[in-house]
């Protein structure tokens, strides 16, 4: 066990940096130098050189990667250009509104899914079944930020019930802060319930009609008791692995609606950075966005050894 | 053909499909005016109060905008998925061809690939050679490009296990020659289902970057942008956040009904 997982953190490792130096390859490919993206074409060359020098840009790309990722093992990712404050500082202000959004959009599609596609297994092809199937294909075909977009329209501008934007900071309260997250995590929760509902409802009754739940059912469990006990948790695996693969589309979703509810997260800063020309700001966010994601599907492939014994023994 | 007639899924996928490129399509020739003329005295109307779907802040008409927006999506997004689709699916089909490796090499770089979302890579993109239609296709492109190279390796991969794939081997076919005579065309359904749902998925991601003005640039209208536009005047004209959206939704929904049935068709094992 201790081996597998070894071996994961390896190749984790190695991902992380081959994209870290994947990245740092393309942006240098791109025609157009940060420095003069930066500072505009209007800047006079002794500025530009400057910026250059600053940036590092004089170095050699090779000297420019290790010193880079010197930095990050400090945890040192540069200096926001227009910021004028260190990136790490900036990346972990935003976390602190990116983070609870994503949580709280994984708990609410995963709180929506599992019961819906539970139950859409049951009532097989019945009613129930069908109006899940319409609620997932419709709720995967809507963009997240337009769900935003009619939220605000119903319980902001015409009921008046939700702020329609901003974030106050969690110093003014958790209520505040989670308020203001609330209909955010809902328009980023409602594609991904989609999703999952189908992959819910699929490995529901394919186990379904498995031995052991018979067997519960034999032994006297009624019908809820045998599904929610025995069926659901082994279920529950196709489904973590749909939200681990889902998780690239969250954080492109959150870029979105943090842009539509005017939340100061990571998207919004990436799209700040990009209109700013704050090329490091840009990259960094890049990075860390990426890192998550492959962070995240580590963590998926790691919770399946856990979950599930036969794919310990497999691994072996 | 009666199989389809019978499969509610596919026939509504296809309906709505068939609507969507037929309005693209006219869209080229005709709209009921012209979507980018501006008449202020008419701005900010609302449906069949002037024009069929009302007016924008600046009077321009939302349904000929709508329209034009449905060519400019459809086109933006057949564009990616061409481009990511073929790339995709030659690097799978030739990895099935060689395995060793190379498929170890390209299935984790596959891996690495899918973790940039696209509208980072738009972002990343657009800050250097500028945002426009360009950025927007390569940007879902390159995201395509895994999920074709995923599909086609696993598929092909299983082609080369027939027997008659084996005995082409046994005679002395080059693998070039194989792959192109027998597995390309024994997986081109599963590229057609999956070009089909990526279609759908495209044009989420193409509304996603217009959305951010990492899309086509103005004053071509996109259903995107017209979102984006809308956010202003949400209490006084919510059609304009309603109708865009409607049309995007109604788009991906056809397009991921039309995949799913097409799939159930063309799938040779069930003939229920």
């Amino acid at each position: 066990m201790i081996s597998i997982i070894l071996r994961r953190v390896l190749s984790l490792v190695i991902t992380l940096l081959v994209v870290s130096l994947l990245i740092f390859v393309i942006m240098d490919l791109l025609p157009g130098d940060p420095a003069t993206i930066m500072l505009g074409t209007s800047a006079s060359p002794e500025t530009l050189a400057a910026l250059q020098k600053q940036l590092g840009l004089d170095q050699p790309l090779p000297v420019r990667y290790l010193a880079w990722l010197a930095g990050v093992f400090r945890g040192d990712l540069g200096q926001s250009y227009t910021y004028g404050v260190p990136v790490a500082g900036l990346i972990a202000e935003r976390l602190a509104v990116t983070l609870p959004l994503a949580l709280m959009a994984i708990v609410l599609s995963v709180a929506i899914a599992i019961p819906l596609g539970v139950q859409a297994a049951r009532r097989h092809n019945g009613v129930f079944d069908f109006v899940a199937g319409l609620f997932s294909y419709i709720s995967i075909a809507v963009p997240a930020f337009w769900v935003g977009l009619l939220l605000i329209i119903l319980f902001s501008t015409m009921l008046g019930w939700m702020p329609a934007g901003g974030f106050p900071g969690w110093d003014a309260g958790l209520f505040g802060g989670l308020q203001a997250l609330l209909m955010p995590a809902v328009a980023l929760a409602l594609p991904q319930a989609g999703v999952l509902t189908r992959v819910a409802r699929a490995s529901v009754l394919e186990v379904m009609n498995e031995d052991f739940v018979r067997t519960a059912r034999a032994k006297g469990l009624s019908d809820g008791i045998a599904i929610w006990r025995h069926a659901v948790p082994n279920a529950l695996v196709p489904v973590f692995t749909m939200l681990g693969l889902q998780f690239t589309f969250l954080i492109a979703g959150a870029v979105l609606v943090e842009n539509v509810f005017n939340l100061p997260g990571l998207g919004r800063l990436a799209y700040q950075a990009l209109s700013q020309r704050d090329i490091i700001v840009m990259q960094d966010v890049v990075l860390f966005f990426s890192g998550l994601v492959i962070l995240m599907n580590f963590l998926v492939d790691l919770a399946y050894l856990v979950i599930d014994p036969r794919l310990r023994a497999g691994a072996q | 053909m009666t199989r389809a007639l019978r499969r509610p899924v596919f026939l509504i996928g296809f309906v709505i499909t068939f609507a969507l490129f037929a309005v693209a399509l006219l869209s080229l020739v005709w709209t009921p005016f012209p979507p980018t003329r501006m008449q202020i005295v008419q701005r900010l109307k609302a449906p069949l109060e002037s024009g069929l779907l009302g007016t924008d802040q600046f009077g321009r008409d939302v349904a000929s905008m709508l329209m034009v927006g449905a060519w400019n999506s459809l086109s933006t997004s057949i564009l990616a998925v061409a481009l990511g689709a073929s790339v995709g699916t030659a690097i799978g089909v030739f990895v099935a061809m060689r395995r060793g490796w190379l498929e170890l090499v390209i299935m984790r770089g596959c891996d690495i690939v899918f973790a940039v979302p696209p509208i980072l890579s738009a972002m990343m993109l657009g800050a250097f050679i500028g945002s426009g239609r360009f950025t927007a296709i390569i940007a879902i492109a390159v995201f395509m490009v895994p999920v074709f190279a995923r599909l086609t390796l696993g598929a092909a991969l299983q082609i080369w296990t027939r027997d008659y794939v084996t005995a082409a081997t046994g005679m002395g076919r080059p693998k070039g020659r194989i792959t192109l005579a027998h597995i390309l065309p024994n997986i081109s359904n599963q590229i057609i289902v999956q070009v089909t749902i990526q279609l759908g998925l495209a044009i989420l991601t193409e509304a996603g970057l217009s959305f951010l003005g990492l899309g086509m640039s103005p004053p071509a209208p996109t259903w995107g942008r017209m979102l984006a536009d809308s956010q202003t005047f949400l209490g006084q004209a919510p059609w304009l956040a309603l109708l865009p959206g409607l049309a995007i939704a109604l788009a991906v929904l056809g397009l991921n009904m039309l995949g799913d049935g097409l799939r159930d068709l063309l799938d040779p094992r069930d003939n229920s």
